[in-house]
């Protein structure tokens, strides 16, 4: 097995060009090297793109950020401005692991290890977020909901690599936020997992809303009647009830042993209500 | 593939080493470096007994190449004590009886050197959600955060 640590995007695409089958990316490796041990995985060739700067940085552009895909969940967690915008995507992020793993993972992993139970994703998707994708043509924006295909399977190609995030502008008034159930107070992989993030226009009503859902289908889901239930409307507790109902509609789950089908479906729609709750306290300023 | 030669700084001292692809950096450090104190349990990031700090960042050495710890500065349990001196977080778990087998031990203790150097005077919440990924299977816990709270309470004073 090969390893390299190339300097910029050209040469990881490269590299991964000519490795074919066998090439495989590496940021934080929390996944990856678990696989590798377990031979779940048997790469040919590492492309290890921590070394690569623009994919380890987190700037403000187009009035949005732009977060590079191995920036690690401590580092989120440490930015004060991206926590204050978008702060239900650090704690999705935060929520991956222990604290040794938030020193490594990162949402590029995260999303490409192609887990149907991935914390950030729908935090990310509830955000209206695009992942930037390199490959051989050139750079492409992608939304974050429609990189996952299914379980392990992805839309990018095998020399494509995922190099930052995206995050739109925020209006004045806008929260996200994400909550996962787990039968236990940390370090478990999420039953379901929602993520939502609305704004609010002057007079309270909602202007612009996207609810998305995690380890409910085989990859993660946006709710795409959510937003038609909630603009337009101030949310009160009967909109969202049927947000809550609209979610649970949307799942469409395996039982596992960590939930059967039933559960999850039900509490997907407790976590939308709740979810948007705390988003919806979050645009009126009333909780950080 | 021929080794990869590696240059790193390991508890205050430059070192080099040449290691496989496939060899994590808690391999090197136990077989190559001689540096035993930084445990094996599960293999997996799931347990915190494989616990170092790169450029100040807690990580478990099992999940980290050791070919990635090139240019890097890494701290590990031997570097704790300064010469016969303990570092007070080791002083507080002997004196809390906070081990019993002790295979965690080393872990718990760069973990939670790495919450105080970060957040002097935690509280037992924070101690515990930040200890979370280190776990004891004789089930010391209470021993563990009370001599972490006590030597972050000393640590304080001195």
């Amino acid at each position: 097995m090969r390893y390299e640590a190339p300097a910029t995007v050209e040469q990881a695409v490269a590299l991964l060009s000519a490795a074919g089958s066998a090439g495989r990316v590496m940021a934080g490796g929390t996944d990856l090297l678990v696989q590798m041990r377990t031979d779940v995985v048997e790469p040919g060739v590492l492309v290890d793109i921590k070394g690569i700067a623009e994919i380890r940085q987190i700037a403000e552009e187009a009035g949005g950020f732009r977060v590079g895909a191995a920036v690690t969940g401590a580092e989120l967690k440490e930015h004060p401005r991206l926590k204050a915008v978008w702060p239900g995507i650090v704690e999705a992020a935060n929520l991956i692991g222990s604290t040794q793993v938030q020193g490594r993972a990162t949402m590029g992993g995260n999303l490409c290890n192609g887990s149907p139970a991935a914390d950030s994703v729908p935090a990310l998707i509830a955000a209206g977020a695009k992942a930037l994708v390199a490959g051989p043509k050139g750079r492409r924006e992608v939304p974050v909901e429609d990189v996952m295909v299914g379980p392990r399977k992805l839309s990018l190609g095998r020399d494509e690599i995922v190099i930052a995030f995206l995050l739109p502008a925020r209006p004045a008034r806008s929260g996200d936020a994400y909550l996962r159930f787990i039968p236990r107070t940390e370090m478990d992989i999420a039953v379901v997992g929602c993520g939502v993030s609305l704004t609010l226009g002057p007079d309270g009503t909602c202007t612009a809303a996207r609810v998305a859902l995690g380890a409910v289908a085989e990859r993660p889901l946006l709710v795409t009647e959510a937003s038609g239930i909630l603009v337009g409307k101030r949310i009160d507790a009967a909109v969202l009830e049927t947000l809550a109902a609209a979610a649970s509609a949307a799942c469409r789950p395996i039982d596992d042993k960590r939930g059967t089908k039933e559960f999850r479906i039900k509490v997907a729609g407790v976590l939308a209500r709740r979810v948007a709750q705390i988003a919806l306290e979050r645009a009126e300023g009333k909780t950080a | 593939m021929s080794k990869h030669h590696v240059s790193a700084t390991v508890n205050g001292d430059a070192v080099e080493f040449l290691c496989e692809t496939d060899e994590t950096l808690l391999d090197v450090l136990r077989n190559q470096l001689g540096l035993t104190g930084t445990k094996e349990g599960c293999s997996t990031g799931d347990c915190g007994a494989c616990s170092v700090t790169v450029d100040g960042r807690l990580v478990c050495s099992c999940l980290m190449l050791g070919v990635e710890a090139g240019g890097k500065s890494i701290a590990t349990i031997e570097g704790m004590a300064v010469g016969e001196t303990l570092h007070p977080l080791q002083q507080k778990f002997l004196s809390h009886a906070a081990l019993q087998c002790g295979i965690c031990t080393p872990g718990f203790l760069v973990a939670a050197k790495a919450l105080l150097d970060k957040n002097p005077n935690p509280t037992e919440t924070e101690v515990r959600y930040w200890l979370a990924g280190n776990l004891c299977r004789c089930t010391g816990y209470d021993k563990i955060i009370r001599a972490v709270m006590d030597a972050a309470a000393e640590m304080r004073g001195a």
